[in-house]
C-alpha cells in the first residue's frame, strides 16, 4: 500500500530544552544523600588536624561507649582492604601506599584516621568528637619548590627528596632553536592550586547482602564502571556481584573522576555490620579531602626570530602532587607537555616535569586537567614575546598558526591535530569585537589616563579522551540501543553525564537516526547493573566518543530494521530506504518503524539469516583525540585607585566541531569560562607552612558569584572532526582553557604602560593594587 | 526533645525533635522532602534556600525548633497540585538555567524572593539578588535569563 511519509524535522543542531530537567526543577531527583534504606546507619570520619603528624595512640573507648554508636574503626581494622588506586604510571614513579584509614602517620590536613558508625549523623559526629588521639606533629612542607630544596621535611620519610618522578619529553631540537634565536623570553608562571567544589559534595551509601555476597554502592562519581572494578578489587569481591550506582550527581569537574578512601571504607563497614551505611561529605571535608586541581610552577623560555617566528618552547614544570597519588595524579602534568605548542607550528620543544610530594591533599584532574596550565603557558609567552619585539598580539598569532591546509597536523609534542582553521576563527573574533576600533579606543583611553586592556587567547586543547593506548584504563565508549516492541527506544550509554545533558542530546541523535519522536527516547546511564561496561564522563568525551558509539549502535538498529522492513514489504533487502520513521520500497509502499519493532519481537516474520529482537550494542574506539580550539578576547579596565578589574567585554569564538544542541553548548561554555575566570581573578587553594588549608570555606575561597561574572558573548566557527562520525569535538573544558590567558593578557595589556609584563593568578584587586604601587615607583625612577 | 508544629507546602506536621536538629534535616529526614539540598552548612552557598513565613531563609543554619508555628514553602511546593509547573520552574527549564541541578532548588526559591521584592529587576539587580547562592555549573548567565523570563511571565 502506497503511503505518504511526512518528512521529519531534524533535531540535531536545535536548541532543545533538556529532558532531565523536570525532576531537577521540582526537587524530586535522587542524589546520593537522598538514598534511604531500612536500618540505614550513618558514618562520620575523624580526620587529621595536622599537615604532618605521627599517631602515638588512638583511644576510641569513649566514642564506642556513646549510646547510638554502633562501631568505631581505625587504621588497624582496615588492613584487609586494598589501598587507594592510582591508575597512572610513569617510568620510575614512586607510589606511596595510600591506606583507606591512616596507619601510624598522617600526611595532610583531612587525612582520614577513624570512622564512627551510628544510628544517625548527629550521634556519629558526637562520636568523632570523643575519639582521643595522641598526636605528635612533625614539620610539614606545602610549597613544592620548598619541598625540592635541600633539607626540606620529607613528606614520605622513605623519599627524602620529595620527588615522585621526573618526566622528560623532547621534540625537535631545542638546543638548535636557542642557537638560532634572535630573542628569548623567559618567565616563571604559576597555575595555582584550585579547589573544584562541585555544589554536591561526595557521598557514599553501601549495602552488603551477605546471602548473595552482593554489594550495592551508591556513590557520587563520574566513572561508575571503573569505580566498580576498583572497589571490587579493594574489597575482594566479584565484580559482577558489585552494583555501582551513580544516581543524580551534583557536579564533578574532574573531582569525581576518582575513587576515594571513603568508598571502600563504607563497603568495609557495611560488610562488617551487615547493614547499609551512608557517609555524606561535609563542605569542609570537600575542601580538605577531595582532590584539588592545577598546582603548577612553570619555568618557560620561548625562542624566536625578531620577525615573530617562534622557534621553540622550553618548560620546566614543577607539579605539586600533594601527599599521595589519586587515580590520575602523576599523569595530569604530562598532558600539559602534550599541549605545550598550542596552535602554533614551531617544531621544537623541551620539557621536564618534576612531580613533588607535599603535605597537602592530592592534585588530580580538574576541568581541563593539564591543558589550561599549558595553554596559559604558551598564550602568555606568545604575548610576552609580542611585547618584547613590539608586535601586535593578534599578528604574532597569525604568523605562527598551523595553516588550514596543514591538517592532519603533527605537532612538536607528537600529537596529530585533527582539523582546524585557526586564522578564520581569530578573524571572526577580531571582526566581531572590532579589534581595530578597540585598539584606537585604547590609545584614547590611555591618553585620558585610563588603564584599558585587550587580551587575546587563541587556545587549543586535546579532548574526546581518547585512544585507549593513550589512557590509563581504556578510552573507548559504549552504547546500547534497545528498541521495545512498541517502537519506544531506550539508550544505555557508558558515559556518566552529571549535568552535561546527554539524556537530551543523545535522544536527539537517536530520534533523528530512527525517525521517532524525541519523547519516545530515554537515555539511561550510571547504573552498572543496567548499563554495559563504560568508561565514564571526563575530558569532554561524552559526545565525541560516547556519541560516536551511540551513532554506530543506531546504524546497526537501522540495518536490522531495514531487513525486517524489506521482508514485511516482500522485497529484497537492498530495495528499501529507512527515513522519517518509515521503511519504504521503490514502489512507495512502506511500514513504520513501530510496526517493524513489533514484528521483530513477534517473531513470525524473520528475515533469512536474521533473528528476533531489535537491540544493538557497540563499543567504539577512537583513532585519535579531538582538538577543539578558539579565540577568546577580553576587554578590561583596571581601577587605578583600587586595583579592581572590570571586564568590559568577554567574547568567545569557539570551534568545537559539529554542534548537537547549541543551548547545552552555551551552558557548557559559560560554566567553563566561569571556572577559568575564577582561577584568573579570585580562586586560590592556599596552605600555610604548617599544612593548614587556610582557604577551606566558601568565605575564604572566592568562587565566582553572579555579580562577579561578565556577560559572555559567544559565537562559533565549525570545523567538523574527522575522528568521529558526528564530527563533534567537545566543549566541556573549552571555556576553562580559553579564558585564563585572555584574562591575564588583558590585564597585563592594561598595565603595560606602567611597565608590567606578567601577573600570576589569581589577579585579586589587592595584588593589582600592590603591583601598581611598585610600577609607579619604577616609572618615576625611569 | 521538643514538639514543633509547622506547615510545610500547605500540609500541617507535628513532630518531636532534638533542639539541635537543623531545619534542613527536619525537612529532608523527618518529613522526607529531599528537594532542599545541603551545600555548605554555613549559609554561604544557598542550596538550602526555602521560604519561612514568606521570607527566603537558608535552612542549614536555622534550627527546626525555631520554625515552630511557621509556614514553610520548599521547592516541592511550587508546582500546582496537578503538576503544572510554577512560572519560575518553567523559566529555568526553558532557559537551560541548570546543569547538575544541585543548586537549582535554592536558586528557584531565591528567584521567587527576588521577583516578589522587585517584579522587574535589571540584570544588575538580578545578579545582586542571586549573590547568596552559588552555582558551579552555569556561569549564571542562563540563570539571569531565567529570572528575566520569569519576570516577564509575571512570576
Amino acid at each position: 500500500m502506497t503511503t505518504t511519509v511526512t518528512k521529519l524535522e531534524k533535531l540535531v543542531g536545535k536548541r532543545i530544552k533538556r529532558k532531565e530537567d523536570p525532576r531537577l526543577i521540582t526537587g524530586t531527583a535522587t542524589y546520593v544523600e537522598d538514598v534511604k534504606l531500612p536500618e540505614l546507619l550513618h558514618a562520620a570520619i575523624l580526620r587529621s588536624p595536622h599537615g604532618a603528624a605521627n599517631i602515638k595512640s588512638i583511644d576510641i573507648s569513649k566514642a564506642a561507649a556513646l549510646p547510638g554508636v554502633v562501631a568505631v574503626y581505625t587504621g588497624a581494622d582496615i588492613l584487609g582492604v586494598g589501598s587507594v588506586v592510582c591508575a597512572a604510571d610513569l617510568p620510575g614513579l614512586r607510589k606511596p601506599v595510600h591506606h583507606i584509614l591512616a596507619q601510624d602517620r598522617t600526611y595532610f590536613v583531612g587525612h582520614a584516621v577513624a570512622v564512627v558508625v551510628a544510628k544517625d549523623r548527629y550521634v556519629a559526629a558526637d562520636g568523632v568528637d570523643l575519639i582521643e588521639v595522641d598526636w605528635q606533629p612533625t614539620q610539614a612542607v606545602t610549597d613544592p619548590e620548598k619541598a625540592l630544596a635541600a633539607g626540606a621535611p620529607a613528606v614520605h620519610p622513605e623519599w627524602p627528596d620529595n620527588t615522585a618522578f621526573i618526566h622528560n619529553q623532547e621534540g625537535g631540537d631545542m638546543a638548535q632553536a636557542f642557537a638560532d634565536a634572535e630573542v628569548v623570553v623567559k618567565q616563571r608562571i604559576v597555575s595555582q592550586r584550585l579547589i573544584p567544589n562541585p555544589m554536591e559534595t561526595r557521598g557514599v551509601v553501601a549495602d552488603w547482602k551477605q546471602a548473595d555476597k552482593a554489594m550495592t554502592i551508591w556513590t557520587s562519581t563520574q566513572i561508575p564502571h571503573l569505580a566498580r572494578s576498583i572497589l571490587a578489587g579493594q574489597l575482594g569481591l566479584d565484580e559482577n556481584r558489585v552494583r555501582l550506582i551513580a544516581p543524580e550527581v551534583g557536579g564533578g569537574f574532574g573531582s569525581k573522576l576518582n575513587v576515594y578512601p571513603e568508598e571502600a571504607l563504607m563497603g568495609f563497614v557495611s560488610m562488617k555490620l551487615q547493614k547499609p551505611v551512608k557517609w555524606i561529605e561535609s563542605r569542609r571535608e570537600n575542601f580538605q579531602t577531595t582532590i584539588h586541581g592545577r598546582g603548577h610552577v612553570d619555568y618557560l623560555e620561548i625562542a624566536a626570530k625578531r620577525d615573530g617566528t617562534i622557534l621553540g618552547l622550553k618548560l620546566k614544570l614543577i607539579q605539586d602532587l600533594g601527599a599521595y597519588h589519586q587515580l590520575l595524579t602523576p599523569a595530569i602534568p604530562t598532558l600539559s607537555v602534550l599541549m605545550m605548542p598550542g596552535l602554533y607550528k614551531f617544531r621544537n620543544i623541551s620539557a621536564q616535569v618534576i612531580g613533588v610530594f607535599t603535605n597537602a591533599v592530592p592534585t588530580d584532574a580538574y576541568r581541563g586537567a593539564g591543558r589550561p596550565e599549558a595553554t596559559h603557558g604558551i598564550e602568555r609567552m606568545v604575548d610576552m614575546l609580542a611585547a618584547e619585539i613590539g608586535m601586535d598580539p593578534a599578528e604574532i598569532r597569525y604568523k605562527n598558526f598551523a595553516g588550514k591546509d596543514d591538517f592532519p597536523f603533527l605537532t612538536a609534542a607528537g600529537l596529530t591535530y585533527d582539523s582546524g582553521d585557526y586564522a578564520a576563527t581569530l578573524d571572526k573574533a577580531l571582526e566581531m569585537i572590532d579589534y581595530k576600533g578597540l585598539r584606537e579606543q585604547q590609545v584614547q583611553a590611555r591618553a585620558e589616563g585610563k588603564l584599558m586592556g585587550i587580551g587575546i587567547s587563541t587556545y587549543g586543547e586535546l579532548c574526546g579522551f581518547g585512544p585507549s593506548p593513550a589512557t590509563p584504563a581504556g578510552g573507548w565508549e559504549s552504547a546500547t540501543v534497545k528498541v521495545e516492541p512498541s517502537g519506544k527506544v531506550t539508550v544505555m550509554t557508558g558515559c556518566s553525564p552529571h549535568g552535561q545533558g546527554q539524556e537530551t542530546s543523545f535522544a536527539q541523535i537517536a530520534a533523528d537516526e530512527l525517525g521517532v519522536p524525541l519523547d519516545d527516547v530515554i537515555v539511561l546511564h550510571g547504573d552498572t547493573s543496567i548499563v554495559q561496561y563504560g568508561i565514564g564522563t571526563f575530558g569532554s568525551r561524552n559526545t565525541a566518543v560516547g556519541g560516536a558509539a551511540l551513532f554506530y549502535a543506531l546504524q546497526d538498529i537501522r540495518e536490522k530494521a531495514k531487513r525486517f522492513g524489506a521482508k514485511m514489504l516482500g522485497v529484497e533487502d537492498g530495495e528499501v530506504v529507512l527515513a522519517d520513521g518509515h521503511c519504504t520500497d521503490s514502489n512507495g509502499n512502506s511500514v513504520t518503524f513501530q510496526q517493524i519493532a513489533g514484528a521483530a519481537y513477534r517473531g513470525i516474520v524473520i528475515p533469512t539469516g536474521s533473528e528476533p529482537g531489535l537491540v544493538a550494542t557497540r563499543f567504539w574506539e577512537p583513532s585519535n583525540f579531538a582538538y577543539p580550539y578558539g579565540a577568546h578576547i577580553i576587554v578590561s579596565e583596571v581601577d587605578k585607585e583600587t586595583g579592581q578589574i572590570e571586564i568590559k567585554r568577554y567574547l568567545a569564538v569557539d570551534d568545537i566541531g559539529n554542534i548537537i544542541n547549541p543551548l547545552l553548548v552555551d551552558g557548557q561554555l559559560h560554566g567553563g569560562v566561569a571556572q577559568g575566570l575564577g582561577q584568573a581573578l579570585w580562586e586560590h587553594g592556599v596552605y600555610d607552612d604548617d599544612g593548614q588549608l587556610v582557604s577551606g570555606t566558601f568565605m575564604d575561597y572566592a568562587m565566582p558569584r553572579a555579580r562577579m561574572m561578565p556577560w559572555i558573548e559567544s559565537a562559533h566557527t565549525i570545523t567538523p572532526s574527522p575522528v568521529n562520525p558526528l564530527g563533534a569535538k567537545g566543549v566541556g573544558e573549552a571555556g576553562t582553557i580559553g579564558s585564563t590567558p585572555a584574562m591575564v593578557n588583558s590585564v597585563v595589556d592594561a598595565l603595560a604602560p606602567l611597565g608590567v609584563r606578567h601577573i600570576d593568578m589569581p589577579m585579586t584587586a589587592g595584588k593589582i593594587w600592590k603591583l601598581m604601587q611598585d610600577s609607579s615607583i619604577q616609572e618615576k625612577k625611569a | 526533645m521538643r514538639t514543633i508544629n509547622v506547615s510545610v507546602n500547605g500540609k500541617q506536621y507535628s513532630h518531636e525533635v532534638e533542639p539541635r536538629m537543623l531545619l534542613i534535616h527536619y525537612l529532608r529526614e523527618v518529613i522526607g522532602l529531599t528537594g532542599t539540598h545541603m551545600g555548605c552548612e554555613t549559609s554561604l552557598c544557598g542550596a538550602c534556600t526555602i521560604e519561612v513565613d514568606g521570607k527566603a531563609v537558608k535552612s542549614c543554619t536555622m534550627f527546626a525548633v525555631q520554625a515552630d508555628g511557621a509556614k514553610i514553602l520548599t521547592v516541592e511546593g511550587l508546582a500546582a497540585p496537578d503538576g503544572t509547573l510554577h512560572p519560575i520552574q518553567e523559566a529555568y527549564w526553558t532557559e537551560h538555567a541548570l546543569q547538575c541541578g544541585f543548586c537549582t532548588p535554592g536558586m528557584i526559591m531565591i528567584t521567587k524572593q527576588i521577583l516578589e521584592r522587585n517584579p522587574n529587576p535589571t540584570e544588575h539587580e538580578i545578579r545582586e539578588g542571586l549573590d547568596g547562592n552559588l552555582c558551579r555549573c552555569t556561569g549564571y548567565q542562563h540563570i539571569v535569563n531565567a529570572v528575566r523570563t520569569a519576570a516577564k511571565a509575571g512570576a
